[in-house]
């Protein structure tokens, strides 16, 4: 009896886990390269590094990952950070300017950047916080403004880096595996455990799901907002420098354009909503490898880049679709009822 | 197409009187999750009849309802309006089809103004498209007058009190012209004369020959007000009777399924705790507490395992007094002690820490977290109390919510459950929870009964009472007086934001506390 009752727990529970929905695209994903190109998965090993397009996917994501982690946070609260993007840019052209320029060494030029680039953060959240400006007006300013700031410090050119510990952020490996992979995990793991292991995580996620009720029950909202804006504006900051060291050059005008976009979508396909509450760290991870392995699996199906984004919808939408439990039942309701009805 | 044959249906519903009923509800079966809400519910509403809906908390009445205007869509069952069987896909369908609702919970947009709340999405327009506000403002300007409530069509309707808020929409309701109109605890949070004006407006719309399913918890107005009655308990059908044959005693026996002795009213052996609670320790010291706009320097001493409260007509100052004791709202003069302790003024996070919280009056936006588990809710005071980088144990987090679901029997399919599966008295329970897993000092409740029905309103009345009899003081504000005479060992009466007089033990009477708000000039 006590059998029968655990199976249909862990069945539901199984549906309604949100993780379900992004690893269905990615199986998806998956099942299309099986068919149509298997050599797709090929791993080789060059000089002692991995690669291939499964590396590719991960590496390339890393900036994503970094930005969508920030980003959940964000959401959470009931927000949403538009500046990101422009954040990348100022992140790339203040390291790489203190380095290459002013000869700081990395190790002086990386903590000041993300100090520099955490305080923007800050701002944004002080102007939610005590502005009382909505979220997607107040990081707008930043993300309008944000990539003539970093003009100005690049003084409207692309700064060249090479410096050998800057170029090993983005091209470094170790144990064969890219370096920007392990910084990834590094930060996902302490931010889950900071998270997780401190009520941080259900205070957030209280201020999101009734931000009026938070007050009441003693939660110093704004307080959250202000580390959580920072905190999204310093992992920017740090995927603007890991872009600049793989391409070994910090180019103000394009780095980070449309990231922004990038980062919700793989929050929203990773489980959390947009109206915030809920949120999963891991699930925006498996958002930006989903979309990081769609757009890969674009090129080299031969889709131009002009048209890759029009698949690239389809599978969010359809993500996103099915995360919505009406949907599902609407879905359900159609096909119990399809043969009944007429 | 919006009103469609609006008279002829009028006439055929009068004259259908008793042969056909208006509105028809059979085998209603609704599941949430593990937990039956309604399994086989059936009625029937008569064309000019009011129908009272009755039962416990968690009964099934707001289900019932909801399944009726296409909220929720019942797993079993059929709904007939006129004989032709109705599935309406959302309040609003179940609008133009003439079935009106106005719910427990004021569901209108804060927003927008009284105007726009009353016609949106009912507007006419012009060929371009644009809105014939004329007609708009007539419209809603005859449905408030049907009310004779002379509401300001231009405010916006969160700058209004709650109960002028019901008013709107139940203005709301009226302006359609509904064959069916469904009231769910309209009177909770009106006075007398609200009430009054309420009941004439029913009786009149009573003698159009709408129909009225009627949901409310006061007695009283059940037996003056319905035709028949409905009794559900535990999403069940139990019986439908002629409000004449009927006997308070029954239908308590109907509802309850047991005997209701521990209801009568304890006012004898109040006088002999108050005393004993005057001579303890000052636990909270309050002096010239005010702000403008809100209340006028207000003073009260709060001893230990004392329930003080605060009686008054609605906008005499009872919430805000509340809302700037514990700091949600800052306080312009005046001072808040607690023990020998200064409180900080106008920060309810310093409050909660010291130890005085505030169960609010408006459990949708000020208590629940909806999308939150019963567990997270309840432990989330006790939690922001000790701050973020200090987390309550998991294990200890399982204890307490197995704990308070246990002694408040809150209804639930476990402490895993969103709280909003919950019915709304089950919700309050869960936040009361809350606060006392705080482990307060002061605990300040407003409304605690409100949208709650008999059965659960005297478990809450008992946990007051061993409340205070293990040391806890508490403010208590209720628009129900014979509640407050029930609970309290002290009352300061309130009107027009002033405290006018003091009331102690037996001398708390209803009749006592209404002749302090009327003598007073």
């Amino acid at each position: 009896m006590s059998k029968a009752a655990e199976s249909t727990v862990s069945k539901k529970s199984l549906r309604d886990n949100p993780l379900i929905w992004p690893l269905a695209g990615l199986a998806l994903v998956i099942a299309f390269n099986l068919v149509t190109g298997p050599e797709f998965f090929s791993v080789s090993v060059r000089d002692g590094h991995l690669y291939g397009n499964l590396v590719d996917i991960f590496s390339q994501g890393a900036r994503v990952m970094l930005l969508a982690l920030g980003m959940t946070l964000v959401i959470a609260t009931g927000g949403v950070d538009l500046s990101v993007g422009a954040v990348m840019a100022i992140g790339g052209a203040l390291a790489a300017t203190f380095v290459t320029q002013m000869g700081y060494g990395l190790y002086v030029a990386l903590p000041i950047t993300l100090i520099i680039v955490g305080t923007l953060g800050f701002f944004n959240g002080a102007m939610v916080v005590f502005g009382k400006i909505q979220p997607i007006i107040a990081t707008l300013i930043l993300m309008v403004a944000g990539r003539g700031v970093a003009l100005l410090i690049t003084d409207s050119d692309v700064v060249k880096i090479q410096d050998p510990a800057f170029l090993y952020l983005g091209k470094g490996y170790i144990l064969g595996i890219p370096f920007s992979l392990w910084l990834v995990a590094v930060i996902f793991l302490v931010m889950a455990v900071s998270i997780r292991k401190t009520a941080l995580g259900l205070l957030i996620e209280a201020v999101g799901d009734n931000e009026h009720a938070s007050r009441f029950s003693g939660i110093e909202a704004g307080r959250l907002k202000l580390i959580v804006y920072a905190v999204c504006g310093a992992l920017a900051g740090l995927a603007g420098v890991l872009d600049a060291a793989s391409v070994s050059a910090a180019d103000p005008m394009r780095v980070g354009e449309l990231k922004e976009l990038d980062a919700i979508f793989a929050v929203v396909i990773g489980g959390t909503a947009l109206t915030g509450g809920r949120f999963l760290l891991f699930g925006s991870i498996l958002g930006a490898i989903l979309l990081q392995a769609l757009t890969l699996t674009l090129y080299n199906a031969g889709v131009s880049a002009a048209v890759a984004p029009v698949p690239k919808a389809i599978v969010i939408v359809g993500v996103c679709l099915l995360q919505s439990e009406r949907f599902r039942k609407q879905i359900t309701n159609i096909t119990k009822f399809g043969g009944k009805a007429s | 197409m919006l009103f469609p044959a609006e008279s002829t249906i009028r006439i055929k519903s009068i004259m259908s009187n008793d042969s056909t009923p208006l509105l028809k509800v059979r085998g209603l079966s609704k599941q949430f999750g593990s937990v039956q809400a309604l399994s086989d519910v059936s009625f029937e509403l008569r064309a000019g009849e009011i129908h009272s809906l009755l039962g416990e908390n968690g009964a099934g009445k707001s289900t019932t309802i909801k399944c009726i205007t296409g909220v929720h869509r019942p797993e079993t069952g059929t709904v007939e309006l006129n004989g032709q069987l109705i599935a309406p896909r959302s309040p609003r369908e179940a609008e133009l089809i003439g079935i009106g609702t106005v719910y427990q919970e004021v569901n209108l947009l804060p927003n927008l103004t009284v105007l726009e709340n009353i016609v949106l999405g009912r507007v006419k327009t012009n060929a371009f498209g644009k809105i014939d506000w004329k007609d708009a403002r007539n419209r809603a300007k005859s449905a408030l007058s049907k009310l004779e409530m002379d509401i300001d069509l231009d405010a916006t309707l969160s700058t209004l009190p709650v109960a002028m808020q019901q008013l709107v929409a139940l203005a709301r309701a009226l302006e359609v012209d509904s064959k069916v109109l469904i009231l769910d605890e309209p009177t909770a949070s009106l006075d007398e004369a609200e009430v009054e004006n309420l009941f004439r407006v029913m009786n009149l719309l009573r003698d159009k020959g709408i129909g009225i399913v009627f949901i409310t918890h006061f007695l009283d107005q059940v037996f003056r007000m319905s035709d028949r009655m409905t009794v559900l308990r535990n999403g069940r059908y139990i019986a439908t009777r002629d409000a004449k044959e009927l006997s308070k005693q029954d239908l308590l026996q109907d509802m309850l399924g047991k005997a209701f002795e521990e209801m009568q009213s304890r006012a004898g052996e109040l006088d002999a705790i108050a005393a004993d609670r005057a001579g303890r320790k000052v636990q909270l010291e309050v002096r010239g507490l005010g702000a403008p706009g809100m209340i006028d320097s207000v003073d009260l001493e709060l001893r230990e395992g004392e329930v003080v409260g605060l009686a008054g007509l609605l906008g005499s100052g009872r919430t805000e007094c509340a809302r700037l004791i514990f700091g949600v709202d800052k306080a312009t003069t005046g001072t808040v002690d607690l023990k020998d302790k200064r409180v900080k003024q106008g920060v309810p996070s310093e409050s909660i820490r010291d130890g005085i919280m505030l169960a609010s009056e408006d459990r949708k936006a000020e208590g629940i977290f909806p999308n939150l588990t019963v567990r997270e809710n309840i432990v989330i005071a006790l939690q922001s109390r000790r701050g973020p980088m200090n987390p309550v144990p998991r294990e200890e987090q399982d204890a307490l919510a197995k704990k308070y679901i246990a002694a408040m029997r809150i209804k639930t399919s476990g402490p895993e459950a969103k709280i909003s599966e919950l019915s709304g008295g089950n919700q309050q329970k869960v936040l009361l929870a809350r606060w006392l897993a705080a482990e307060p000092k002061v605990l300040i409740l407003d409304e605690p009964t409100r949208g709650i029905d008999i059965g659960a309103r005297a478990e809450i009345e008992k946990l007051i009472e061993s409340l205070s009899e293990d040391g806890l003081s508490m403010i208590m504000i209720s628009s129900e007086m014979d509640e407050e005479v029930r609970c309290c060992h002290r009352v300061l009466v309130l009107r027009d934001r002033k405290v006018i007089g003091e009331l102690q033990g037996s001398a708390i009477t209803e009749s006592a506390i209404v002749r302090k708000i009327a003598d007073h000039e």
